[in-house]
């Protein structure tokens, strides 16, 4: 039997594997583990289950609850039967659970506990198709008459009973499964409009996971721990498809709350987050630094240099000097591995980070550490992934390279384009949505970008985000804006550009930062107008855009910039109060200024009106320094 | 539903000062009893009869057909009433698995001997008593603060370690003094869905203190209303928004 679909996989795993761990869960403080035999027979169980309460092939299940093992119980058993999975985010409102449902035409809806039930019950009206709710946690329950309701083990008995008078259907049922069935159906959370049930077929999943592992190998046994939605096509990456290609280990957490404790327990193999989880994780470890005993901190002072050494030469590509080696080898001993060891990161093979922009120096941090932390970047409608930086080629503003059978390629209008056998079929019952994205043969992502010399791909921004020159060259402010923002000294950034000649950019100076950079260097100053216009600071500021422009292609790197002479402030009206620049508004109002960086002026003259503490008005009239960088 | 509880002409006097006047109240098994009252009028007092804690100056209770009316607080624990207290009683630097082991300690075989050198099966029992403590974990969903000393956890979390100690003893009766004083709307409604389903997967009978009229409603199935000492109403909790008795003792009109 060729294992193109996932529960043929499963089979598979069962088979060779047999009593190997599968599935781990924590209950009950003890962590149980489940078997590949076990689980497949839990599959097997609740299939037939579902088949004598009347599900049919190209049915659909929608499932909604936290992660555990009756979530890949439920999804493995709908595909085996030849229909669907619809995975639904736990905290969904009741109005949008009765549109996916229905949307989906699911018969079947499993969830996990007396919330998501209460929250089904209330909308059971509007979902006719609805044959049975199925739940996994009894708490508070037992009192409910309702005749749509369920208990999971008691479907799995039911479907025991069934295997005895049909006991060659689910072989069989699992057999006639080909890889072009649909396996999944994943709701995007549309900007706009209602959601899109993105169809990924069996061959979708299963190619990602083979062109993943061709990259990043995993081993039979390796570790992981599955604590994101389960609805979220990243998480079913590596939980659902990799894991069955692999053989890999899944183990879920005890509660949502429970997951650092968790982590750390595990040590898993691979992990994929997205930035806040690294984000958060980084800034734990400042708070720790900052409580710990004078050693402790002495010692993270004196190597975490080291490690941001070793990670710069490593990013550079350049082979570490004996000296650094030895260096870092104490400083791992020392230092880094217990901080390893207190995030659960020290047994990890490979960590990704996809779905928005991780700061560089969140990035250097964990390569410093040793953690080999990678950019994943794809979407739901090529099953999760299509581009992954390689091992030992790192760079923090690229998300790498495209996997194998993946073709990646640059629009007309700067659209990030992608071909391969993990590419959806189409949306379902969205015919035009479907054309629109698939137009040309090529996976229309909506993200803009461009590819370097290096085929490393650089993603911009969202398509409707960006801006173009006057060139035609395209660049978005808010990408620009982030990097410049990456730095210290760097607290506001607005980038100008669209129908001019070039990009410039009105930076604010973060006042902190830069005035302690400056009391270390014993300059003195005064407001914040003085300070930033000392030529050091000017130097300084210019030293970060030009970091900046090296990450950018050559069009729209910024050509002239000018440190503003206030702080952008909400009370102002440019910033909103969740401090967004409020870019129309900024432009209207710096206009004279705008118009001086695309002339030939080395300064401009502001003038404004500042009011003291004790109430008085004075106008200052102020000269900004130009800045033309190189 | 069988009676459980009964208390006959209980009357306590502090001195001069009359707490509670010829009580007279039976309480069904697996039923959730409330008492409501204004402050003073011997709600607590009436608890603290029930559990041991006073002794009445007349009258009887009975629990389970048994005259406890003599019954130290720890034979009562024996038998099966379990409480918890208006203000929190945890021991605020042991861990929260801890405060639920000591909540065992009633259901403990093992002799001082074996216990201190850990022999004679003493493990085993630890092992079977940290089984029930892990389910009863598990039910209130702290597993997040296992390890925590429970001074560090947040007030209505310390309620909830509270109820747990007390569900640890597997107690019939379960006497709960205002279990959700102090707490916000949302630790509120958990409380309350704690309780119910204590209820519902135990059948343990409760009878518990609430200002909270929302809560009374929602989750009891047996509201007694107490006024300087007297019971001045019985009833279902509709029959207790409309009687004119309780609504006097609360708006003073």
């Amino acid at each position: 039997m060729r294992e193109d679909t996932l529960p043929k996989l499963l089979l598979r795993n069962a088979a060779r594997l047999d009593n190997k761990v599968a599935l781990r869960e924590k209950e009950f403080g003890i962590w149980q583990s489940v078997s590949w035999r076990a689980y497949a027979r839990h599959v097997q169980d609740f299939a037939l289950g579902l088949a004598a309460l009347g599900f049919r092939r190209g049915d659909k299940v929608a499932i909604i609850g936290d992660n555990r093992p009756e979530w890949l119980y439920t999804e493995l058993a709908a595909q085996a039967l030849g229909g669907a999975a619809v995975g639904i985010y736990q905290d969904s409102l009741p109005r949008e659970l009765a549109y996916i449902i229905d949307h989906a035409d699911a018969t079947m809806v499993v969830v996990e506990d007396q919330e998501q039930v209460d929250k089904v019950l209330e909308i059971k009206e509007e979902l006719p198709r609805v044959r049975k709710v199925i739940y996994f946690d009894p708490r508070g329950l037992r009192s409910y008459g309702d005749p749509l309701l369920a208990y999971f083990p008691e479907v799995e008995a039911l479907g025991k009973e069934y295997g005895a008078t049909h006991p060659d259907f689910f072989a069989t049922e699992v057999a006639r499964g080909q890889g072009e069935d649909v396996a999944l159906i994943a709701y995007t959370s549309g900007t706009t409009g209602m959601p899109k049930g993105a169809m990924l077929t069996h061959c979708n999943l299963i190619s990602m996971a083979k062109n993943l592992l061709a990259v990043d190998p995993l081993e039979q046994g390796d570790d992981f721990l599955s604590f994101l939605p389960l609805a979220w096509v990243g998480e079913q990456m590596l939980a659902v498809s990799a894991a069955l290609w692999a053989g890999v280990t899944v183990n879920f957490p005890e509660e949502p709350e429970t997951v650092r404790e968790n982590l750390r327990e595990i040590g898993p193999h691979v992990m994929f987050s997205p930035p806040r989880i690294w984000e958060d994780m980084v800034s734990r470890v400042m708070v720790k630094i900052e409580d710990a005993s004078f050693f402790k901190r002495l010692a993270y002072r004196l190597l975490m240099p080291v490690g941001y050494r070793v990670a710069d030469y490593r990013f550079a590509k350049r082979p570490l000097p004996f000296w650094l080696r030895a260096l870092y080898f104490v400083a791992d001993f020392v230092l880094f591995s217990a901080i390893k060891d207190h995030l659960g990161l020290v047994r990890l093979k490979r960590a990704y980070t996809g779905g928005a922009a991780l700061g560089p120096d969140i990035f250097r941090f964990f390569h410093a550490l040793g953690v080999n932390l990678k950019q994943i970047y794809g979407q739901t409608e090529i099953a999760g992934i299509s581009v992954v930086h390689r091992d030992g080629d790192i760079k923090a503003h690229t998300v790498g390279l495209p996997i194998p059978e993946t073709e990646i390629r640059i629009g007309e209008d700067g659209e990030i384009l992608s071909r391969s056998p993990s590419v959806f079929i189409g949306y379902y019952k969205n015919p035009e949505a479907t054309a629109e994205t698939l137009a040309g043969g090529w996976l229309h992502s909506g993200d803009a970008g461009y590819l370097e010399e290096n085929g490393h791909l650089v993603v911009i921004d969202r398509l409707k985000d960006v801006m173009r020159l006057a060139d035609g060259s395209i660049f978005s402010p808010q990408f620009i804006e982030n990097k410049l923002k990456f730095s210290p000294y760097v607290r506001e950034a607005v980038v100008v550009g669209k129908d001019r000649p070039y990009v410039v950019a009105l930076i604010n100076i973060d006042m902190h930062n830069t005035g302690k950079w400056a009391e270390k260097r014993q300059l003195a100053y005064t407001t914040y107008i003085d300070l930033s216009q000392k030529p050091e600071v000017l130097d300084l500021v210019t030293g970060e855009v030009l970091r900046v422009n090296k990450e950018l292609p050559e069009p729209v790197r910024i050509k002239k910039f000018v440190i503003l002479h206030k702080e952008l402030d909400a009370d102002d009206e440019e910033l909103t109060r969740t401090r967004k620049v409020r870019r129309r508004f900024v432009e209207e109002k710096y206009r004279s200024l705008i118009e001086a960086l695309y002339t030939e002026r080395e300064t401009i003259g502001v003038e404004s009106r500042v009011r003291y503490r004790d109430g008085h008005e004075a106008l200052v009239s102020t000269a900004l320094k130009v800045i033309t960088v190189a | 539903m069988p009676v459980q509880l009964v208390i006959e002409g209980l009357s306590l006097a502090f001195g001069g000062v009359t707490a509670l006047n010829n009580i007279d109240l039976e309480v069904q098994q697996g039923k959730i009893t409330a008492i409501i009252g204004p402050n003073g009028a011997g709600k607590t007092s009436l608890l603290n009869c029930i559990s041991g804690l006073y002794r009445p100056t007349r009258g009887r209770i009975f629990f389970e057909g048994r005259d406890i009316t003599h019954l130290s607080p720890d034979a009562r624990a024996r038998l099966g009433i379990g409480r918890t207290f208006q203000n929190i009683e945890l021991f605020k630097h042991m861990t929260t698995l801890d405060n639920l082991m000591l909540g065992r300690h009633i259901h403990l075989r093992t002799g001082l001997l074996a216990g201190g050198l850990y022999w004679l099966g003493a493990w085993r029992e630890e092992a079977l008593h940290r089984r029930r403590v892990e389910e009863i974990i598990d039910f209130l969903e702290i597993e997040s603060v296992r390890y925590k000393p429970v001074g560090t956890l947040s007030y209505g979390l310390q309620k909830r370690v509270e109820l747990g100690r007390a569900l640890a003893l597997e107690p019939r009766l379960l006497l709960l003094d205002e279990p959700m004083a102090g707490m916000n709307t949302e630790e509120k409604e958990d409380m309350a869905r704690f309780i119910l389903d204590v209820a519902e997967e135990w059948g343990t009978t409760m009878i518990l203190i609430e200002h909270d009229m929302g809560v009374v409603m929602d989750i009891s199935d047996w509201v007694v209303a107490l006024d300087f000492g007297t019971k001045i109403f019985e009833g279902t909790p509709p029959e207790a928004q409309q009687s004119p008795e309780v609504i006097r003792a609360y708006l003073g009109t």
